[in-house]
């Protein structure tokens, strides 16, 4: 390829606008900065928590104030200063509007992100048993401002929620399952979390039901200065489904905000769970100024016999992303599977990937990660397999692609297996490389300009993971991957 | 680990003068330096990433012995040991645990060819001594500032400019004597532009105490020059080796590098391969096969820090009873190392519930057009083909011998010797079939 052309579509590329960036004008109640045992305290209250999950923040808090920040992931993280953050902020409902209506701001913010928060199935005349919508919970900072559906779902019973509305109706529920997969202790950002956690969405599906609609959580950071910290709990009872979808965007801003956020599912007995995420917030500027550092826990506990966890995630934002995924694979026969694709562009940093652990004989697990770095960025896949001496049979197989499309990024894989059972058959495999020429080539010839060509080859090559989404999330993990990468070949 | 640690610094300190005076100005220049940075990193401990599945603890709080007066041993290793291979008519030399002895045999060799005493060369020579200590670099490896800042004697082979030597070299490295010994050991590898050289580095242990052996071998290959490096294990329970291996390479270079441990204790080998000039070519391979308790971690960094290099790794192990076996290998490729092409490859085989495998295989990439891949894969024999096997009447362990030795072939292929592949293959048979790893005619295996 010729270096004018080259040049020309690299520049498009950068000039490439994060089309989410918009500030929405909306009334904002926070707290002041910092975090101390009043912050925690004063959260808990605003929210009017119970004295028992006051007491699970107070531990969480007491116990992050002994660790340290941790070190060892291949990421450039500039000092985060935890008392330069605001801690709760919340949109402020003016108080002559009628209980349960939202703010039309709000609801103007969610349209332009294309998430619709009035129920409009019923207005095509469609019960949402029959339909292949979408219900949403939707976030912004820190509370959920609406959940769609919820009734009818509830019919089946089916609770989804945000978690404050389930500590106040569900408490047996939340307590019994809260911190069961992620505990407080597990590291540093959960335990800031556990202490700080603001909203995120409840879901309970119970035995023998298949939920009929796509479950999606929808989190927009909007105000200044203020951190998110949501947490989300999936708890998936006996021969029941569930697709959940996760997706996210934040403005443009110079400064930088942390996203600290803990996921928690539990399956038991032959119940599935589908956790999709597209997750696509501010990836900072062309010179790496802001961004979101999108440093989460997420895990998954397969208790049940049979129970069954996919992870499907498209990673395109964030300035620093770093998050692993997990399956606890206990119950006999569990299954995990993680698809990933992450790509980074400018001066984005990833290390993701994932984690297997398992416990439970003849756990299958299988894992897909595809890595695509462009600009300055490095991409780091980082993953656990693990074998536990009483699991036998298990079988699992990795594969970890990388596609290079710059001299000046990075790409790397740090697996890491270990086994601790004879009758274990684990593979991993990875390769690292750049765009086929020859595909290129026998794309133009075609007259398929470069810059779709590369559209095309991307797509293809992360064609195993995104085939794994559902469909609306499948369309818009394409577009994404168009506008994060379209030409940026070298 | 603080109080070990306390006992070697005072061992530095109180024997700094005796140190100095059995030791060339070469060796003895680089002792405070490897000593200071020795202070302040300690030994490694399982918190770091790089140790983390290695826990040389309980290995080094041993209350082992130094020689650090040179004290001679009785007989001459020549009478007694027999293990060359036959066929090969290697030249030999000794270290006996950190002593160095030439064979008796009268050994000619190329003009321009130094091989034998580190100590005795570097006095003679001064000029290599800059070569001496030089790529340990940026690496903070407690245990290799340890050597540097003990050793007293070692192996040194200097191959000038566009020598061949025909013949290979047999280094053999053993441990001898009734107490608990620590051994500082050295190699020095220096291949001028287009020079080649074979060399076979083998480690015993003749009698049965508590050994541990630190070694640092450094190998510069030059411009267009060949090294075939062999090492072979076959110690026993007692023994800790901890071996850190540096390599330059320069351009067009060639370097086949192959260790195959048959009986060790707890072994821990550092590669650090940096690759200088363009189109040099690496291609490195173990195998480790172990049961009982035995422990081997081998961890390879190979570094393209310059476009057009190729490198290959190949890293196997079979494991039985409570074996334990770690593989950490990582492909670095830097900025604007273009045209790379690097694999990386490990394979396990477990044979028993309480055998354990870790596998750490890591790609760190920042070039774009290049060729990286690695792949691991852990698994156990193979039930169909032990079918096969038994079917056509073969028993059970047969069975099993037969498919773990030709799980390790490719290994063993790599070795471009045909006596020594065919020695090693005798030896991997033998060690299946749980006899001891003995030559036909040797006086002092255990």
């Amino acid at each position: 390829m010729k270096d004018s052309s080259e040049k020309n579509i690299i520049e498009e590329v950068t000039g490439s606008e994060y089309k989410y960036g918009f500030v929405s004008d909306i009334e904002t109640e926070s707290i002041p900065h910092g975090l101390s045992e009043e912050v925690v305290r004063l959260i808990s209250a605003k929210k009017g928590e119970p004295e028992w999950l006051l007491e699970f923040r107070l531990k969480a808090f007491r116990y992050w104030q002994t660790l340290k920040m941790p070190s060892w992931a291949h990421l450039q993280i500039p000092e985060i200063d935890y008392q330069d953050i605001i801690y709760y902020a919340a949109p402020r409902t003016t108080s002559d509007k009628v209980k349960g209506e939202i703010d039309p701001d709000l609801v103007k913010t969610f349209d332009k992100l294309g998430i619709p928060l009035a129920e409009r199935n019923e207005l095509m005349g469609l019960a949402p048993e029959s339909s292949q919508g979408t219900a949403v919970d939707a976030v912004m900072d820190s509370v959920s401002v609406k959940t769609t559906y919820k009734e009818n779902l509830s019919k089946l019973g089916i609770i989804f929620c945000s978690i404050s509305e389930a500590v106040r109706n569900h408490p047996e529920l939340v307590r019994k399952y809260l911190g069961s997969v992620v505990t407080y202790r597990d590291n540093f950002f959960a335990a800031l979390n556990s202490a700080v956690f603001s909203d995120g969405s409840f879901v309970y599906i119970p035995k023998g039901v298949r939920c009929p609609m796509e479950l999606s959580t929808y989190f927009r950071i909007n105000a200044k200065n203020t951190g998110q910290f949501e947490r989300t709990l999936i708890v998936a009872d006996d021969d029941s489904y569930v697709s959940y979808l996760e997706g996210c965007t934040a403005p443009i801003r110079d400064n930088a905000q942390l996203h600290a956020a803990i996921v928690e599912i539990y399956v038991h007995d032959r119940a599935e769970v589908k956790y999709s995420t597209v997750q696509n917030w501010y990836p900072g500027d062309k010179q790496g100024r802001g961004g979101i550092y999108n440093f989460v826990t997420k895990r998954c506990l397969c208790q049940g016999v049979c129970s069954r966890i996919s992870w499907t995630q498209v990673e395109t934002g964030s300035a620093i992303t770093w998050k692993y995924p997990s399956c606890v694979l206990k119950g006999e026969e569990s299954t995990g599977e993680f698809y990933s694709v992450a790509v980074t562009n400018n001066y984005q940093q990833a290390d993701t990937g994932t984690k297997m652990i398992h416990l439970g004989r003849r756990s299958r697990s299988t894992i897909v990660s595809k890595g695509i770095s462009a600009g300055h960025s490095q991409n780091s896949y980082r993953g656990l397999v693990r074998v536990a001496s009483e699991a036998t049979g298990v079988r699992n197989h990795s594969q970890c692609d990388s596609l290079l499309l710059g001299s000046d990024c990075g790409a790397h894989t740090f697996p890491y297996i270990d086994i601790h059972n004879e009758t274990a058959v684990v593979e991993h495999e990875a390769t690292t490389s750049k765009i086929n020429e020859e595909q290129l080539f026998y794309c133009n010839q075609r007259g398929i300009s470069t810059e779709e060509a590369v559209g095309l080859i991307v797509n293809g090559y992360a064609k195993d993971v995104l085939n794994k989404l559902p469909m609306e999330f499948a369309v818009e993990a394409q577009k994404l991957l168009q506008v994060s990468l379209e030409g940026s070949i070298g | 680990m603080e109080k070990v640690k306390e006992i070697y610094t005072n061992l530095f300190h109180n024997y700094r003068e005796v140190l100095r005076m059995n030791a060339s100005e070469a060796i003895d220049a680089r002792r405070d330096e490897a000593f200071a940075l020795f202070s302040e990193v300690g030994f490694p401990s399982d918190k770091d990433e790089k140790y983390r599945y290695c826990n040389l603890d309980e290995a080094l709080k041993v209350d082992y012995g130094m020689n650090l007066y040179r004290m001679g041993i009785p007989a001459h290793p020549d009478d007694v040991f027999r293990c060359d291979v036959p066929s090969l008519s290697t030249r030999l030399y000794f270290i006996v645990n950190d002593l160095f002895y030439p064979s008796k045999k009268a050994v000619s060799l190329p003009e321009g060819v130094l091989c034998g005493s580190l100590n005795t060369l570097l006095k003679e020579h001064p000029e290599i001594g800059s070569f001496y200590d030089r790529l340990r670099g940026e690496d903070n490896d407690g245990l290799a500032a340890m050597n540097t800042a003990f050793v007293q004697d070692g192996f040194l082979l200097y191959v000038p400019k566009g020598v061949c030597i025909d013949k290979p070299l047999q280094l053999i490295q053993m441990f001898q004597g009734d107490i608990d010994i620590l051994a500082n050991r050295r190699l020095l590898i220096i291949l001028e532009e287009g020079a080649e050289a074979n060399l076979m580095v083998c480690d015993h242990a003749i009698t049965s105490a508590r050994y541990m052996s630190d070694q640092v071998t450094e190998i510069y290959v030059g411009k267009g020059a060949n090294l075939q490096y062999y090492e072979l294990e076959m110690t026993h329970d007692k023994t800790t080796r901890v071996a850190n291996t540096y390599v330059s390479m320069s351009s067009d270079a060639s370097l086949l590098m192959n260790s195959i441990g048959l009986e060790n204790g707890l072994t821990r080998n550092n590669v650090y391969l940096r690759f200088e000039g363009r189109g040099a070519s690496a291609d490195l391979s173990g195998l480790e096969l172990m049961s009982r308790n035995q422990f081997a971690d081998n961890h390879v960094l190979v570094d393209h820090a310059v476009e057009g290099c190729s490198s290959n790794q190949l890293y196997k192990y079979v494991l039985d009873d409570a074996a334990h076996g770690v593989f950490g290998g990582k492909v670095l490729v830097r900025k604007g190392a273009q045209q790379t092409a690097a694999y990386q490859s490990n394979a396990n085989m477990v044979g028993s519930q309480q055998a354990r495998m870790h596998s750490l295989p890591q790609l760190e990439i920042y070039a774009d057009d290049v060729k990286c891949s690695h792949g691991s894969a852990t698994g156990h024999i193979d039930e169909d083909a032990m079918f096969y096997m038994r079917q056509r009447g073969l028993d059970e362990g047969e069975a099993r011998m037969l498919l773990k030795f030709a799980f390790t072939s490719d290994v063993v292929e790599r070795i471009h010797f045909t006596p020594l592949q065919d020695r090693i293959k005798m030896l991997i048979g033998k060690r299946f079939k749980g006899e001891l790893s003995k030559c036909h005619d040797c006086k002092i295996c255990p």
